[in-house]
């Protein structure tokens, strides 16, 4: 292979996929353009994941076990409490105060033991929260470009739900929701996403009802505006984009009675979506001058169409899409391009990812945008050929760095640009010495250099790697090298 | 339903905040006076409910608006009393002794001239200090340093210090330079792999060069920069619950302090806390609310205390992007708003004031039916501190920290 064929397989494998890995330039081979396109015929299938439980039965698992520890807390409260009362010894005028200090411990012995109880039935939600973690990680490592998983690691960000949050259901929700649409059309994306219990828990709508539903005439409770405001600022139109306080409200009523089945009263589909009539706002709604007449969820399915078909959409997905995987200010001829396959093609994302790898732009150099602290992570992974991870170093180790996996600090997910992240490669330094110490039994950075890369590396680093004083100090420069850390 | 099941609100969501950002650097005018004030600007993430921080209890209409979900003096948790009409939330008792010392004051109904309510455009006016969203990539605290002449470097080694941040805020995006710190718990790799990763950035890439040099001068400032075990099966890496978010921001505000009292540390420092957007069960009296709050209050009795002596020459502004429906929503929550509160405290203030031009809680004196009302400008506020505390002038605060702003006036008489 020749060495500018090389340099672009390189380049392929950083900005569109998860990084080199041993072998995958050959994988590449001579038409980069082509691979990529080739890989999302052949998106891979998580086998594994038949293991996991699904987001309705996770989020069941997890409020049973939290029913059993508050069961069990009350019994173990009840218990002490009548302990101390037996044993409560006949006190004299002069005690009174030792009998109040005697009693405030008493009380905590009863909370203390309340507490012991609970904790004897463990969080089945972190476990869960591990196996999805790994089950991710492992095929970003095992996949040979990437560029399907990056498409699924962007989606997921752009609909991003908080394991803070949900924990249980958010491996789930983007194996469910996102991974299963990123190359379909963006409106099925849209629906899955928006109709997922995860998103409808994380963005406050299980409980929203309208002041007129059958369940909110009577109460004071009602309406929540999130979930119709993160959905048109973050999800499909983009802020400033034309709609009003208004048009939040109207879209949050259409959104009422988009829910979940309780998990206490129901075994079989207990934390699945339902739609409950009982919390909807009746009646038509107008939201962006358009009148809704639907009566139940269809209501709320045609906006989230008419969204989808926005042209305001287009245009934030393409920005959004080319600003990730190009340039922190995308080339505008790009984004039009991709923006205009998006409405071509009513929003068929599969080929509006084609668009944007089929574009001379998208393969201007130099290599400036600086990966973010997971892609760079799986990027060091996968150059030493490892295949499978601890989810708990692993997770911990992004958690470090900035970008918890499923853990956004808001709904906006992680940011994208490289302000946002250069001040943390010092911190990087920590995390690339600490993996070079574990992994210099079994890595040579020359190999890296020679196979993985195909030499395709600045000399500087090969003079650095090559001068190192240990195999982890040359570990640790290479990975931090800018090769490494922009794409 | 079923937030009881899980963990329940974004409050968990302390990743990547926490972090000190800080110029290394002292104004030159404030030195020549023979004071050397410090500032410490911190950002509330998420839009504080002002009303549930700071009660109007002597509005005839407060209870109406609120209902049981009012803080009251007489309360089952009272709400701490601060003058014949407001009252603070009761899970800041440090904050109310420094109030009635004279060293905290409250601004309220407040705000920044945003008037939508996206968080992250809020976040983006509040921190640019331009008056629309996406308007710069620069943020006031970086432009009032710019603008602030030197009275020398603080850290005698050199003229940067250098930065580990996850998450850098706008607020002090710029070309001022400044430091970061964020709480540590890796190993840090060597002196010599750090030598010769510099050299490398040095000859191939100048901006992470320029990075990774800022971080090593931070390090070799000593002391602040704890170290831990390297990524072990740490309990701490599961989701915080509040004890955890307590120890985190006191941990975090009260690093800030002990790196700002040093007499070679920084002068100007700013951080963010997450978490206050709470949409749902809001708990100003007894749940996730006051609990934020006694977060808050504990960070304000760390940065206190590990000031030291520096205390008396010290300011601490906290401010959020917004405030929230002065109504509780339908989920006992609330939605986003407008006017909010902004807690001042610090050695150096003339406090025991609550600043406000009470726009009253009728729904005809709420914005757009719906918001507290904003009536005092903050930047009139942030101003003010630039001006008095570390003097900023105010042609420049005016032009080039908020433009735009010049019929803003400085607020007078915070600092002391």
């Amino acid at each position: 292979m020749s060495n500018s064929a090389k340099a672009d397989s390189v380049l392929a494998l950083h900005r569109f996929g998860m990084g080199p890995r041993p072998g995958s330039i050959a994988a590449v081979g001579t038409d980069p353009r082509g691979a990529l396109i080739a890989e999302l015929d052949r998106p891979l299938v998580l086998t594994a994941a038949a293991a996991l439980p699904s987001s309705a039965k996770a989020y069941r698992t997890v409020a049973d076990a939290n029913a059993r520890r508050t069961a069990r807390a009350k019994q173990a409260q009840q218990q002490a409490k009548k302990q101390q009362m037996a044993a409560a010894p006949v006190m004299s005028e002069d005690q009174t105060q030792g009998q109040a200090q005697g009693q405030s411990a008493d009380k905590d012995a009863a909370e203390m033991a309340a507490k012991q109880a609970a904790e004897a039935i463990p969080d089945p939600g972190r476990p869960i929260y591990l196996q999805e973690a790994k089950l991710r990680t492992e095929a970003a490592l095992a996949a040979d470009i990437g560029f399907a998983e990056r498409l699924v690691w962007f989606w997921s960000n752009h609909f991003c739900v908080s394991a803070n949050k949900i924990q249980s259901m958010s491996g789930a929700y983007e194996r469910e929701a996102v991974r299963a649409n990123t190359l379909g059309r963006f409106v099925d994306l849209l629906l899955a996403v928006e109709g997922h219990p995860a998103m409808l828990f994380y963005l406050d709508n299980l409980a929203s009802m309208g002041a007129n539903s059958t369940a909110g005439i009577n109460r004071s409770r009602g309406l929540n505006e999130n979930i119709a405001r993160e959905i048109m600022e973050l999800h499909t139109l983009g802020v400033r984009t034309g709609y009003t306080q208004d048009d939040v409200i109207s879209f949050a009523n259409v959104m009422t009675g988009w829910t979940l089945v309780p998990p206490g009263d129901n075994p079989e589909h207990g934390g699945a979506f339902t739609f409950n009539p009982r919390l909807h706002e009746p009646g038509a709604q107008t939201v962006l001058g358009k009148r809704y007449e639907q009566e139940d969820a269809e209501q709320g399915r045609a906006v989230l169409r008419d969204l989808a078909a926005h042209a305001a959409t287009a245009t934030h997905v393409a920005t959004k899409l080319a600003r990730h995987f190009v340039a922190d200010e995308p080339p505008p001829a790009l984004v039009a391009q991709m923006a205009k396959t998006f409405r071509d093609t009513e929003g068929d994302l599969k080929q509006v990812a084609i668009a944007m790898v089929s574009s001379d732009e998208a393969w201007r150099g130099p290599a400036l945008k600086l990966k973010r602290p997971g892609e760079w992570v799986v990027g060091m992974v996968r150059a030493t050929g490892i295949t499978s991870v601890d989810p708990v170093r692993y997770t911990g180790g992004q958690e470090l760095l900035g970008e918890a996996l499923w853990r956004p600090p808001a709904p906006k997910g992680y940011p994208d640009d490289e302000a946002s992240w250069i001040d943390g490669v010092g911190r990087r330094l920590d995390v690339a010495n600490y993996f070079a110490e574990r992994i210099t039994g079994m890595a040579d950075p020359q190999v890296i250099i020679e196979d993985v890369f195909g030499s395709e590396i600045a000399p500087e680093v090969k003079q650095a790697v090559g001068r190192a004083e240990s195999r982890q100090q040359a570990l640790a420069l290479l990975f931090m090298s800018a090769d490494f850390q922009r794409r | 339903m079923g937030s009881d099941n899980h963990l329940p609100t974004r409050r968990e969501l302390l990743i990547g905040s926490g972090t000190l950002f800080a110029w290394s650097q002292m104004p030159r005018i404030a030195r020549a006076e023979g004071r050397d004030p410090r500032l410490l600007v911190i950002v509330l993430r998420g839009a504080l409910d002002g009303l549930g921080a700071v009660a109007p209890v002597g509005d005839a209409d407060w209870i109406s608006l609120r209902g049981d979900r009012a803080l009251v003096l007489d309360g089952k948790s009272p709400a701490l009393p601060l003058d014949a009409f407001f009252a603070l939330n009761p899970a800041m008792p440090n904050l109310h002794r420094l109030y009635k010392s004279g060293k905290a004051s409250i601004v309220h109904a407040t705000a920044t001239p945003y008037r939508e309510r996206s968080h992250f455009d809020g976040q983006d006016v509040l921190e640019s200090g331009f008056t629309r969203p996406g308007a710069t990539a620069s943020g006031w605290l970086n432009r009032a340093l710019l603008a602030l002449e030197s009275g020398g470097r603080v850290d005698p080694r050199g003229s940067r210090a250098l930065g580990i941040g996850s998450v850098t805020p706008l607020v002090v995006r710029g070309s001022a330079p400044v430091m970061t710190w964020v709480p540590q718990k890796l190993l840090p790799a060597s002196q010599d792999t750090q030598n010769r990763l510099l050299d490398l950035y040095q000859h191939t890439d100048p901006k992470l060069a320029s990075v990774l040099q800022a971080r090593m001068k931070l390090a070799s400032l000593d002391g602040a920069v704890g170290t831990g075990d390297p990524m072990s099966d740490d309990p701490t890496l599961a989701p915080p619950g509040i004890a955890r978010v307590r120890a985190y921001f006191a941990e975090a505000a009260g690093t800030a302090a002990r790196y700002l009292a040093k007499p070679d540390g920084p002068r100007v420092g700013a951080m963010g806390f997450v978490g206050w957007d709470t949409h749902i069960a809001e708990g100003a009296a007894s749940g996730q609310l006051y609990n934020l709050l006694g977060a808050l209050d504990g960070a304000f009795a760390a940065i206190e205390t590990n000031m030291g002596d520096a205390w008396r020459e010290t300011v601490v502004v906290v401010v959020t992007e917004f405030g929230r429906t002065a109504r509780i929503n339908g989920t006992q929550g609330t939605d986003h708003g407008t006017g909010t509160v902004a807690f001042l405290i610090g050695g150096g203030l003339a406090g025991g004031r609550v600043i406000a031009d009470w726009p009253g809680l009728k729904p005809a004196q709420l914005f757009e039916d719906r918001d507290l009302k904003p009536t005092t400008d903050l930047r009139a506020v942030l101003k003010g501190l630039l001006r008095d505390h570390l003097r900023v002038e105010e042609k420049v605060l005016a032009e080039t920290v908020f433009p735009g702003s010049a019929d803003v006036r400085p607020m007078p008489g915070l600092v002391g």
